[in-house]
């Protein structure tokens, strides 16, 4: 299937716990309230992995990772 | 007791792994709130509160195994192995027993939603962990009445000391829900913490 | 189509020609039922699914709540969801600077209604709602109006009223499906389009009132009719709500393409702003070259938005404007998102800093590191849009700001210009 796999974050459950910064440092910074800013960029292969287990471990569950076309 | 029996090495083990199970919940009780308190532990990464708070939930679950194992194996009391999960229709100690049987299926759904929790959804991941309030008090009742090793001694103590873990767990909890505004006077909490000069930010906990 | 347009001409005295650009949604005074039907007939109601969806492709109709999305390309998405489509109309202008929604409703409800009737045939929805402000009056009469057309069996799907709370963001979107479904009027974050999923879970057509309007007048008189007014690109007229430098503010039914200079009297203003208070500022001078039509503001960076044209006079401060201004869109977060959350009221605190004197060192840099950081990262676009509105201030008001730090102002007159609500929303008015 075409398209790119994206790591999209529901804002309104975030609450800033930081956890998906540290397990997905390459793709995900903190701005200075500690809130994450997700790079609009796919999701190589490589970082997969650790993408689902940042979605899993998200205290929040506020990350969700989708298939979305280009 | 003189002798050491298999019977004595199983009571025994079915006492020590209960106790170190409940140690254990306490801890996970305790890091629990302080994952949503968005606490650090010193040395530790975020993901490392979040980490610690579902291994130990995890180990607690290996050491309740051997706990129900061993208390079923034993031939000193006759309990079933249904006993552990379906309550109050153990031939001994039924009401302590069963306390122990209500608390372990509570524990069993809050971890398996919790396994599952990116396929079920926030609302029912949530809904089920709020159960893990309720479990604890249960399975300390179980503990303290099912035997009389925490009523006395230094168990009494230790019993002791992980109530006031989890009182002072909760307190906690509470105090965050107390502080995070209400959506209407998030703004004007902002503005506040700006001309306090705070560098804390808001909408967390 | 040709026949209707047809019918419409023979049946009706008030025929197509006798609606002029100017004239086409607003009358000189509120019509009564009657009147209406004088003027324009029953509402071309085409008796089955879809059939208006093709002749509003034709004439090109955008949305004109601000968003300017496509209106056969939503419906279509409804039709494609299935299920049980509902439409809503969305009469809830939190802009404050926007009086076009109101003023429409208040003189022609009628056309509104016919349209919230023919678009909940075109996509086959048997639920319709009409989401407006309780404003006294206003709410009242369209009570009236809405029995008054039941009654007369006018309606042919029943028109819920619900009311959205006196907030910014009530009228956003998914506030919108929110509020309907019984909740708090704040947005939602949701992967799926509301024409897919929204109220209750279903298919949900929400459009702009005055988008309604054009869509009454599209189905009467054709898609050639409403293409005689605008540009190719952007077809049509278009409601507007202007602030010249001096003089009332009024609403206006103007057309895409119109020079700006035709609409304010730019020469006796400092800058200009464009779209409302999610908009853009530009230079008098700029504005006096462009014409009102997105085609020629998106190359400025800037966008018809909610149709408001303000032009801010020679006399007033534009660093105090834009703080005050900054400081209402702060306080109407809804505050569930963190970035905007805790970066709206910093920039707010900021700019006011930069309204008064002393070193502004600190407050640029930190203005510069926060400039885009806001954007997308909220379950809606009210940090984008009001970052926006706040970056080309910095932009158009630069000699401005340098006045301010230096300690003087060149505004002689400090009276706020730009309308902004009399109170403060209290600390309990919640969005419900």
């Amino acid at each position: 299937m075409n398209g790119t796999t994206r790591l999209r974050v529901d804002p309104t459950r975030c609450t800033g716990h930081g956890c998906c910064a540290e397990l997905l440092a390459e793709h995900i910074s903190l701005d200075e309230w500690g809130y994450p800013v997700i790079a609009e960029a796919d999701i190589p292969a490589v970082l997969l992995r650790d993408a689902k287990r940042a979605v899993a471990d998200c205290p929040a569950l506020a990350l969700r990772l989708s298939r979305e076309a280009y | 007791m003189n002798g050491i029996t298999a019977s004595t090495a199983l009571w025994y083990s079915s006492r020590a792994t209960g106790i170190v199970a409940l140690v254990m919940l306490t801890a996970v009780v305790v890091l629990g709130v302080a994952v949503n308190r968005q606490s650090r532990l010193p040395g530790l990464p975020r993901f490392g509160v979040v980490g610690l708070h579902r291994s130990v939930s995890l180990l607690s679950v290996v050491f309740l195994a051997i706990h129900v194992v061993t208390a079923v194996v034993d031939p000193y009391v006759t309990l079933r192995l249904t006993d552990a999960v379906l309550p109050f229709g153990a031939s001994y100690e039924p009401l302590w027993i069963g306390l122990g049987a209500v608390s372990f299926d509570l524990m069993a759904a809050v971890i398996v939603t919790s396994l599952l929790r990116v396929r079920l959804g926030r609302p029912i991941w949530r809904a089920v962990h709020w159960l893990a309030y309720v479990s604890w008090p249960v399975a300390i009742a179980h503990g303290m009445g099912s035997s009389t090793d925490m009523q006395s001694g230094w168990l009494l103590a230790l019993a002791i000391g992980c109530i006031v873990a989890v009182v002072a767990a909760v307190a906690w909890r509470i105090a965050g829900k107390a502080n995070a505004a209400p959506r209407p006077a998030r703004v004007a909490q902002v503005f506040t913490q700006i001309r306090r000069h705070e560098s804390v930010r808001a909408g967390g906990r | 189509m040709a026949t209707m347009t047809a019918q419409a001409q023979v049946s009706h005295p008030g025929s197509a020609s006798g609606l002029a650009p100017g004239r086409r949604l607003l009358p000189p005074a509120g019509l009564t039922l009657d009147q209406h039907l004088v003027l324009h007939g029953p509402p071309a109601y085409r008796g089955r699914l879809g059939a208006l969806v093709d002749e509003l492709r034709a004439a090109g109709l955008t949305g004109r709540g601000g968003a300017a999305f496509p209106v056969h390309r939503k419906m279509s998405a409804v039709l494609s969801a299935g299920g049980r489509p509902v439409v809503a109309a969305n009469g809830a202008e939190g802009e404050p600077a926007a009086h076009k929604d109101k003023t429409l409703l208040a003189l022609a409800p009628h056309l509104v209604l016919d349209g919230l009737q023919l678009a909940a045939e075109a996509v086959g929805a048997r639920d319709a709602y009409l989401y407006i402000h309780r404003a006294g009056r206003v709410s009242q009469y369209l009570d009236a109006v809405l029995a008054q057309r039941h009654a007369a069996q006018v309606d042919r799907v029943p028109v819920s009223v619900v009311y959205a709370p006196p907030r910014f963001l009530a009228g956003q979107e998914s506030a919108l499906v929110h509020r309907i479904e019984g909740g708090p009027a704040v947005p939602r974050y949701a992967p799926r389009l509301v024409a897919e999923c929204g109220i209750a879970g279903a298919p949900t057509l929400v459009q702009n009132v005055e988008t309604l309007a054009h869509i009454a007048l599209i189905a009467r008189y054709g898609a050639p009719w409403f293409r005689e007014a605008g540009t190719p690109e952007e077809p049509g007229t278009m409601l507007a709500t202007i602030y010249p430098a001096s003089g009332k503010a009024r609403v206006v039914e103007t057309a895409p393409g119109t020079p700006i200079s035709a609409l304010l009297d730019v020469q006796a203003a400092q800058a200009v702003l464009v779209g409302g208070y999610h908009g853009t500022w530009l230079p008098a001078a700029r504005a006096a070259q462009l014409r009102l039509s997105n085609t020629a503001l998106r190359p400025e960076g800037a966008a018809l938005g909610a149709g408001v044209l303000a032009a801010l006079p020679y006399d007033r401060c534009g660093v105090r404007e834009t703080a005050r201004v900054l400081r209402y869109l702060a306080d109407e977060s809804a505050g569930q998102c963190g970035p905007c959350l805790n970066g709206l009221p910093r920039v707010a605190d900021t700019w006011a800093t930069l309204a008064g004197a002393g070193p502004h060192r600190a407050a640029r840099a930190n203005l510069e590191r926060w400039a885009h950081l806001l954007d997308g990262r909220g379950a809606c676009h009210h940090p984008d849009g009001s970052m926006r509105f706040a970056r080309s201030a910095f932009t158009v008001f630069g000699d401005d700001l340098r006045h301010h730090e230096r300690g003087y102002c060149s505004g002689t007159n400090s009276a706020p210009f730009l309308p902004l609500p009399a109170h403060a929303p209290l600390a309990d008015e919640d969005w419900s």
